[in-house]
């Protein structure tokens, strides 16, 4: 019997296009746009200005606290501006633009392993400075720094590591095909890991609808006693969510509003893992990421490694371009990503996929009135109520969404995924969770 | 058997009487004094429960109009101009004179001038459009039209045109109570003096983009170019951030800013057509 996490999940079609095809190298774009905030908490602080020269992995902006990022150049050429530019969300933010001119690499930057040193001779304090100096984020989604992940609270007792190879969104393939092709680098990320939070024990978690990668992790962990384990996973959404995977490897329930450290747990995704990898045995900073592009209506739905800051319409070129009849572009999964205003948005630490999606399925559905079938409350793997959180969002009642866990929701989108009556009930969950979160923050 | 009758009605009535005798005390000693002022300043108000004055529901106000004893500050903006005359003559105070006030949009940003580059057709508020994405538009300032004001007005004041895409404010049923503008997650609502005879100058732009920018999402942006703070002759219009902004305790309506504005982002209303050629400006009034 695999295992799987217990409340709620759905099974939406799995869609993995591109799990076949092998990560390609996408050629270096005329032009980059590095945001400044590519990670949750304080953007950085520029460093470069017009005019400046800059290298393949300098550092651009400066980390502006704890729960802050390095942002390094992805590519060699001359800054062009330091502007506002459209991110993701749709409104403008700062980011330094560059005119790409050849490849020239810092000159810190090993381009293979350092082969001058045994790789258990890293120190935790040299792992940490690491990771930090090379502006290592979450790269499943949440961007959320991995230094401070990786320094547990005082008082906390991290046990068990748990690698998130999970890849629950339908169509993404990125982390699929790193476990296939890059399983000893990562592995040997995993231990780095490991020392760093003092844990003898790490879990690669894997939905089994990737026996492919299954099997290519399970061969490398049985070859060396590294204290990894492989677990196969029942495929269910959102397995790939922190919590669900923590319940799902090991049964503990992490408590509503504590961090996963509370059960003894750390979650690492594989991106993460790979960028941690690269870092400590390269010195290269988290200047390039595996982005799947994606879609029925593409000609070459492909994995491509692809520099920070390059336009999605770059990745969808090499795809075969966008098909004319396309409704909407998808930065991410399509069950948690995001509609793209323009294909001039660019790529970022977290962007995990581009998905193109024809204008015949882009449409949502009319809805309707709530016909309180409780399917929502079915589906729901936080166990909340999706449609008394939508209710209670009209009428603006904070206080009493905040008293229905609001903000436990993680904006997996079953419930919207699940609706009958195809009710928005995610849109209005954000809003609510943004309002409560406001309220929660001017009380401190 | 008539004795059992007998029985059940004396002691139904003792225990009446004894409960009547309790109540009563208990009432007594805890009665809670109520200033009657409170019910009759209560009476005088619309009782909309608009929340426009600030306080929770008319209530409220008349519990602070009574407690204060003064109109300092406490005003309800919806009664118009005999309600607060009213109350004053009951609590013996004076009435404060009130400049009537009206809410303005200060979007200009119809379908014509400003073209939809996306489409929307997520829950169907302005706010969780605003906080989720940046709306259809080019402009990331300007109003998304989807009513969040037509829905909070009590008073059916405002409400958005079809053609346009933007809110309307019927003059004669605003009450400047204010909810239009709170529940708007662009500021773009602003309430302004009425002004002589509801005659009234303003930038009807929020756009804080530099002009170039603004002025490629939208053809009747403030460019923030600063020719109407020059032109001003009673220095009323302060520009900031590449938006101007009229102050109306201080704009005289001489209108010189409207003929001088390159985008028509300032618009007049309410005034006599003018002789002089406008539409080359792009104004409607």
């Amino acid at each position: 019997m695999l295992k799987t996490f217990t409340l709620g999940g759905i099974h939406p079609p799995d869609e993995k296009l591109s799990s076949g095809s092998a990560i390609v190298p996408l050629p270096l774009p005329e032009q980059v746009k590095i945001p400044l905030s590519q990670h949750i908490g304080v953007p950085a602080l520029p460093l470069v200005k017009k005019g400046d020269r800059v290298k393949v992995g300098q550092l651009v902006g400066e980390a502006a606290g704890f729960i802050s990022a390095n942002v390094h150049s992805s590519v060699s050429g001359v800054v062009v501006n330091v502007e506002a530019v459209v991110d993701t969300s749709g409104y403008a933010r700062p980011a330094v633009v560059i005119r790409v001119e050849g490849d020239e690499w810092d000159k810190s930057i090993g381009r293979q392993e350092t082969p001058d040193r045994y790789l258990s001779a890293f120190s935790r304090e040299e792992i940490l400075t690491a990771v930090q100096a090379a502006g290592i984020v979450g790269m499943g989604g949440a961007t959320f720094p991995t230094r401070v992940k990786l320094s547990p609270p005082a008082g906390s007792h991290p046990e068990l590591l748990i690698i998130n190879g999970v890849e629950c969104e339908p169509f993404l393939t990125a982390d699929h095909r790193l476990m296939i092709e890059k399983s000893r680098e990562l592995l040997i990320g995993t231990r780095f890991l490991m020392k760093a939070l003092g844990v003898e024990q790490a879990v690669i978690g894997i939905e089994n609808n990737k026996p492919d990668a299954i099997a290519k992790t399970w061969e490398a962990v049985t070859k060396h006693t590294l204290g990894i384990k492989v677990c196969p996973l029942k495929v269910k959404y959102p397995q790939g969510g922190e919590k669900q995977l923590i319940q799902a490897i090991t049964g503990r329930r992490v408590p509503s509003g504590a961090l996963p450290i509370s059960v003894g747990v750390v979650v690492h995704n594989v991106g993460t893992v790979y960028a941690v990898y690269e870092a400590i045995t390269m010195h290269k900073p988290l200047i390039e990421r595996v982005v799947t592009v994606t879609g029925k209506s593409l000609a070459r739905p492909g994995n491509y490694l692809c520099r920070v800051g390059t336009p999605v319409a770059c990745l969808i070129d090499a795809a075969g371009g966008l098909p004319g009849d396309t409704g909407k572009v998808i930065s991410g999964g399509p069950m948690m990503g995001k509609a793209l205003a323009s294909t001039d948005v660019v790529v970022t630490k977290g962007t995990s996929g581009v998905l193109v999606i024809p204008e015949n399925e882009a449409r949502r559905k009319t809805a309707r009135d709530c016909i309180r079938c409780a399917k929502c409350v079915r589906v729901c793997p936080m166990g909340l109520e999706p449609y008394l959180l939508m209710t209670l969002g009209e009428y603006q009642q904070v206080e009493k969404l905040e008293r229905a866990r609001v903000m436990d929701c993680i904006e997996c989108g079953s419930c919207n995924f699940t609706c009958p009556a195809h009710r928005p009930l995610l849109d209005m969950i954000r809003l609510d969770k943004s309002r409560v979160g406001q309220v929660i923050k001017s009380r401190k | 058997m008539s004795n059992i009758i007998i029985y059940t009605i004396v002691s139904l009535c003792a225990i009446g009487i004894v409960s009547a005798v309790v109540l009563y005390l208990v009432a007594r000693q805890f009665r809670v004094d109520e200033d009657p002022r409170i019910d009759q300043v209560e009476a005088l108000l619309p009782g909309a429960n608009c929340g426009g004055c600030g306080k929770p529901g008319c209530r409220g106000l008349a519990e602070a109009i009574v407690r204060a004893n003064s109109l300092e500050g406490l005003s309800c903006p919806v009664g118009g101009e005999t309600t607060m005359p009213a109350i004053a003559a009951v609590l013996g105070l004076e009435a404060g004179t009130r400049v009537p006030r009206v809410a303005v949009v200060r979007c200009g940003g119809d379908r014509e001038r400003r073209s939809r580059v996306n489409h929307y057709d997520g829950y169907p508020s302005c706010a969780v459009e605003h906080a989720l994405y940046r709306g259809e538009s080019a402009c990331p300032f300007g109003c998304l039209g989807l009513g969040d004001c037509a829905r909070a007005c009590t008073f059916d004041a405002i409400r958005v045109e079809e053609a346009t895409g933007l809110p309307v404010v019927r003059e004669e049923a605003c009450v400047a109570c204010n909810a239009c503008a709170k529940a708007c997650p662009r500021g773009i609502i602003e309430l302004r003096d009425k002004g002589v005879k509801a005659r009234r100058v303003f930038v009807s732009c929020v756009n804080r983009d530099r002009g170039v920018l603004a002025r490629g999402a939208c053809g009747a942006a403030c460019i923030g170019c600063g020719k109407c703070a020059k032109d001003c002759s009673f220095e009323a219009i302060v520009v900031e951030d590449n938006l101007a902004y009229i102050d109306f305790r201080k704009c005289r309506l001489c209108r010189k800013c409207v003929s001088s504005c390159p985008t028509g982002a300032i618009r007049e209303v309410n005034f006599p057509s003018r002789k002089v050629e406008l539409s080359k400006v792009g104004i409607e009034n």
